[in-house]
């Protein structure tokens, strides 16, 4: 029975990174990509890691999947903003068809 | 032209999804095979990118993919120690992608 929920969690991880990767190749623009692909890519792997956790139970790999899921909730947003911001003063252009830009109505205000 | 392209990729893509459905694969090496064709599409990103902060984002996806695929490795071959490297590399990814922001915001490392 554990298996089997754990089994259905992975599926759902390995989807959600599958779809990410996909707007990471589809969608026109750097933010757009980041956006698309971190979120779901953080979600997939987090499931990834709670179906292993699920199935091995309360063991040292099971803990060791916990301390995974923790580190990456903490890291991959962080790290994303931090690529975002560096990316944006680096003066990479956002799409043409984008509506809106508040970090540069901040800095040129 | 644009929609050729499209097109060319679609046909890619499913081939390869219906080539992992048919084969006679275990269920664990199916996660494993959708997940190799997710880092192909991450490299694909990677040869293609227009400017280096694309590259950059790629290589951060990149990384967390890899911890997904040591953790189904775990499971799929029954060696625990595939989870230490999952934590080495999501630590090393962090890290390095922290430090590739930090040059694309044009500043030296020690600010």
């Amino acid at each position: 029975m554990n298996e089997i929920i754990g089994y259905i969690f992975i599926v759902a991880g390995v989807i959600f990174d599958f779809f990410g990767c996909l707007g990471l190749v589809r969608l026109p623009d750097l933010y757009n990509r980041l956006q698309a692909a971190t979120k779901s890519v953080t979600l997939g792997t987090c499931g990834i890691m709670f179906g292993v956790f699920i199935i091995t139970g309360w063991s040292a790999s099971g803990i060791k999947a916990l301390l995974i899921i923790l580190f990456l909730l903490l890291t991959a947003p962080t790290a994303a903003h931090a690529l975002a911001r560096g990316a944006h003063k680096s003066g990479v252009k956002l799409w043409e068809k984008s509506v809106c830009d508040k970090y540069e109505e901040d800095k040129t205000k | 032209m644009r929609f050729l392209r499209w097109l060319i990729g679609l046909i890619i893509l499913a081939a390869i999804l219906i080539w992992i459905f048919i084969h006679p694969f275990g269920f664990l090496v199916r996660c494993l095979y959708i997940l190799l064709l997710c880092s192909f599409l991450c490299l694909f990103r990677i040869l293609g990118g227009p400017t280096a902060a694309d590259r950059a984002v790629s290589v951060d996806i990149l990384g967390i993919l890899i911890v997904g695929f040591c953790a189904i490795l775990c499971l799929a071959t029954g060696r625990p120690w595939y989870l230490d490297i999952g934590i080495a590399w999501a630590l090393q990814s962090f890290i390095g992608v922290l430090a590739l922001s930090k040059y694309l915001e044009g500043r030296s490392f020690d600010e």
